[in-house]
């Protein structure tokens, strides 16, 4: 065991042994009071945190999320009126719209940010949550856990969000704007997969499902 | 101090970056996997150099129409323009759309340069082995991290405008070649971001004090 001034010695403490995904630097792992941070004493990185947050407050942000995710797909974002003359648009029209206008490309990028891997993320933590609300550790976990972990970045609702209004601005000299039921719903579905985000934390599942090689080089 | 500090490589382990569980590399070295989670485990990020100068060098072609092509074509009865995304910061700041302006300033016109200029920095000064500032550059790759998907804001602004502004002959709006430029240029310096390893940026110190 190797013992540096940065390793908080506790005795009778479990050795966990962590390194600090940015740096690299070994370290041991410590209780951490709840809605405490861990970082790391030579990046400063945060290493993992201890959510205040419950499964089961995950569990209905999650829930919150998917219905929606439904309802932001379902209804109209926003309209338009020039004189008598209205259009309105929904999200997946929006995406149509520029696939039919030969912007495949860009038409792919909105789709897969703002529909695919939102419904994707929203999908896979009911599928994880649920049975594990009732202490099932539901099959493919570890699958769903780095299937997360890797499309995280790729999902940008918040982002279209902030698009969403940034529009509303401009159209609003020009044309009467017809606010859509699901203008709301974005904003709503921003505020829970935020509240999904910070609530979630996998290293609590990680730990449930931790395999026996995993444990005994842990403890080394 | 750092002479004390240990890094898991030198220990032999390897942390897995889906779940954080440390293993030892000889096992992981080539084609291990975590025990844990599954995942593909490396003491540091394969080729990640080499991948994040790929990403990033089509990132700079690839900015150059996203600054010069239209962006986005509006027209109506009266007028008719084309906006870049420059012109589009322009025309909304002189219409009196300051807050927003700055907005898309920032997000459009500032983020992307700031990665690029970043991810270049980080990436020469790695290549150098650099000792300079390492913990000020870490701070920019976190950032680096953070705010790259804002640049997408444009993207969703035509796009939303375009759907919404069909009314024949009244208003029209149609996204032009610039968008897709400018789409690509947010995913390659977001690809070329996830593919950089900042714990490269830290290694010259250990390799310095074993030798």
């Amino acid at each position: 065991m190797y013992r540096g001034n940065h390793l908080i010695t506790m005795p009778n403490y479990p050795t966990h042994l962590i390194a600090c995904h940015e740096c690299d630097l070994l370290q041991r792992e410590i209780d951490l009071p709840l809605g405490g941070e861990a970082h790391c004493p030579r990046c400063g990185a945060m290493l993992y945190r201890s959510s205040p947050g419950t499964l089961d407050n995950t569990l209905a942000f999650a829930l919150a999320a998917a219905l929606l995710l439904v309802i932001a797909n379902a209804y109209p974002i926003l309209g338009i009126d020039i004189q008598g003359n209205t259009n309105a648009t929904h999200l997946f029209g929006a995406v149509r719209y520029l696939w039919n206008h030969e912007m495949h490309l860009l038409s792919v990028l909105v789709g897969v940010t703002t529909m695919i891997i939102p419904a994707l993320e929203i999908a896979m933590m009911l599928y994880l949550l649920l049975p594990l609300r009732l202490s099932i550790v539901p099959a493919g976990t570890p699958f769903i856990l780095r299937t997360l972990h890797s499309i995280k970045p790729w999902g940008m609702i918040e982002v279209f969000m902030l698009g969403i209004l940034v529009s509303l601005v401009k159209l609003k000299d020009d044309a009467a704007i017809i606010p859509g039921v699901a203008l709301w719903s974005f904003g709503g579905l921003t505020l829970m997969l935020a509240a999904v985000a910070s609530s979630f934390n996998p290293r609590d599942v990680w730990h449930k499902i931790g395999t026996e090689s995993g444990r005994e080089q842990q403890h080394e | 101090m750092s002479n004390l500090w240990i890094t898991a490589a030198e220990q032999g382990l390897c942390s897995c970056h889906v779940c954080g569980l440390l293993s030892k590399s000889h096992q992981a070295n080539l084609s291990g996997f975590c025990p844990r989670c599954g995942n593909r485990l490396h003491l540091r990020k394969n080729d990640s150099v080499v991948r994040c100068w790929a990403f990033l060098i089509s990132a700079y072609i690839l900015y150059i129409p996203a600054n010069l092509l239209t962006i986005m074509e509006t027209g109506s009865l009266f007028k008719h323009r084309k906006d870049t995304i420059m012109s589009g910061v322009v025309h909304l700041w002189k219409t009196g759309f300051e807050g927003i302006a700055a907005i898309v300033f920032i997000a459009s016109i500032m983020v992307p340069l700031f990665k690029l200029i970043v991810l270049t920095l980080l990436l020469v000064s790695v290549q150098r082995r650099s000792m300079w500032l390492i913990r000020q550059r870490t701070w920019l790759y976190r950032v680096v991290e953070l705010v790259g998907r804002w640049s997408m804001l444009d993207i969703y602004v035509v796009t939303i405008l375009a759907a919404v502004v069909q009314i024949q002959s009244l208003a029209t709006v149609t996204a032009g070649p610039g968008a897709i430029a400018f789409g690509a240029v947010v995913v390659l310096t977001m690809f070329s971001a996830l593919y950089f390893d900042p714990r490269l940026i830290w290694d010259p110190l250990q390799k310095k004090r074993t030798t």
